[in-house]
């Protein structure tokens, strides 16, 4: 059995954030990542972050997980289990993580979960085939392995993440046959990106779907087809697509599975990604041992993440006992909110005040 | 055509060890640092399992550990999560085509 102060749960920004401000309050931490290196979705992002300069705007996204990565190596508090996936919680504070090899049972006094998010998926005919993957399966090969799934991809979703990945394709030496998406506008913010991903021959099919994938061990045909008013499908309308990969950048969703195990109340919140744990702007969830910061608590991105990390870090060391600056919880909210000020923020807003809201009534 | 990025503006991969695993009776090159689905995939090996009831033939999915599209019979031990788990020299690597069961 490990004991520890704080356990943090995931090694993104939120979650090596949450590490570093916990052991500087003086508590020991223990960071888990199921995954062999630190950085959570920034290990996979080779372009230069959008968000705030102070946390890491303008640096390529694998360069920040390096950055934060060494500063919690160099931090003598903080212990890290990497390759270990946190499996069970329990309502004693102890909590199971399994490795390929092994498993370790973790005594915390407080848990503060930075799980990240999961991937959705969409309805078509054949969407099981081999072939047809999350974007962020895409970018994991290419990005980290060095492999490159097919030739030609078709990307389904026009939102950061699909542009993104558009770009990062290219970058690789990869055909992108094509990016699509029902709706009748961009739908991420990095219209930057956008704009070079079509200046470099990519064609961005707005109010299109997909309505299957054909082929007969692997994808090797797209269909897709414009969509009307009612969102359904024109007749007429289909392109056939030679793709042999579908990229799914259709959006993402908390992971929240550890929250439910660990009595967390959750609220369904659409604005937020879905199913979030029910949270304070402190951290606090509904279980007074468990905190929640980053995408688990909510989709949003990596400054925010970052910030969340930082205060739920602090505020579990300080509901520890360890002597904690208030001002610097305060100055962080203070960062957050006129962060959240820009109107690309309004929808997380929107859900935040009504999981706030939900829970009074 | 390699599925290896040999040239990348950005990123370097440099080049491991290069290891031999064994896929259904066949010699694959992996490289140290693989897990079993990228191997597998940078040999152009997409189908990685049958589904348990249609067996429809399943690929990579996530490719983090989170969705079980990729279970395969590793070392013998079946539904073994093939995204997450890295090659050795010699590990056998066969597709999952029912429920599996412990050996
Ligand atoms: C393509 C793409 C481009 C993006 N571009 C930008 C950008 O330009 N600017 C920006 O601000 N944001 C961007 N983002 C968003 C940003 O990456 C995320 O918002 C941010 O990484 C969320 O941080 P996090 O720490 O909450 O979660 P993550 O970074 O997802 O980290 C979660 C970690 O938890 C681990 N984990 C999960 N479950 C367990 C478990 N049970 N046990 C142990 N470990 C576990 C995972 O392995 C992972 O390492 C982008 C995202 C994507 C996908
Ligand atoms: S591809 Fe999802 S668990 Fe391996």
């Amino acid at each position: 059995m490990i004991f520890t102060d704080v356990m943090v749960i995931g090694g993104g920004p939120a979650g090596m954030n949450a590490a570093l401000t916990a052991a500087e309050s003086g508590a020991q931490v223990l960071l888990v990542d199921k995954f062999q290196k630190l950085g959570g979705q920034l290990v996979k992002q080779t372009h230069k972050f959008f968000g705030w300069a102070d946390r890491g705007a303008g640096t390529r996204g694998f360069n920040l997980a390096k950055q934060l990565a060494a500063q919690v190596n160099a931090h003598p508090n903080i212990k890290t289990l990497l390759g270990y996936e946190v499996i069970g919680g329990y309502p004693d504070q102890t909590y199971l993580a399994a490795s390929w090899e092994d498993h370790v049972k973790i005594s915390a006094k407080k848990a503060v979960i930075c799980t990240g998010a999961a991937e959705r998926m969409i309805l078509f005919e054949n969407n099981d085939l081999p072939g047809v993957m999350g974007a962020g399966a895409v970018q994991t090969l290419m990005n980290e392995y060095g492999v490159l799934p097919g030739e030609s991809f078709l990307i389904v979703g026009s939102g950061n993440v699909g542009v993104i990945l558009a770009y990062q394709l290219l970058q690789a030496g990869a055909h992108v046959d094509a990016v699509i998406d029902v709706l009748p506008k961009l739908g991420g913010a990095y219209w930057v990106h956008a704009a070079k991903v079509q200046r470099l021959g990519v064609p961005l099919l707005l109010r299109r779907t997909v309505l299957g994938v054909y082929g007969t061990e692997h994808v090797e045909e797209a269909v897709t087809a414009e969509v009307g008013e009612n969102m359904e499908p024109v007749a007429g309308t289909e392109m056939h697509h030679k793709v042999d990969v579908v990229a799914l950048a259709v959006g993402l969703m908390p992971l929240t599975d550890l929250f439910q195990m660990l009595q967390v109340r959750t609220e369904y919140i659409p604005e937020l990604g879905g199913f979030v744990p029910w949270h304070d702007e402190l951290g606090h969830t509904t279980n007074p041992n468990v905190y929640v910061a980053g995408d688990a608590g909510g989709i949003e991105e990596a400054t925010t993440a970052s910030l969340g990390g930082s205060i739920a870090g602090l505020v579990a060391a300080k509901e520890l006992g360890f002597p904690v600056d208030e001002n610097r919880i305060q100055e962080y909210l203070r960062a957050l909110s006129s962060f959240r000020e820009s109107s690309l923020s309004k929808k997380v807003l929107e859900g935040i005040e009504r999981m706030r809201g939900d829970s009074n009534a | 055509m390699s599925r290896r990025i040999q040239e990348h503006p950005i990123l370097e991969f440099p080049r491991t060890k290069e290891i031999t695993i064994v896929f259904e009776g066949r010699e694959l090159v992996a490289h140290e640092g693989d897990t079993v689905a990228s191997a597998l995939i940078a040999n152009g090996i997409d189908v990685l399992r049958d589904s348990m009831s249609l067996h429809r033939p399943r690929g990579l999915f996530c490719a983090i550990g989170n969705c079980s599209s990729c279970l395969m019979v590793i070392n013998g031990v079946p539904n073994t999560r093939a995204c997450v788990t890295p090659v050795s020299q010699g590990m056998t690597v066969e597709r999952q085509r029912d429920k599996g069961m412990m050996p």
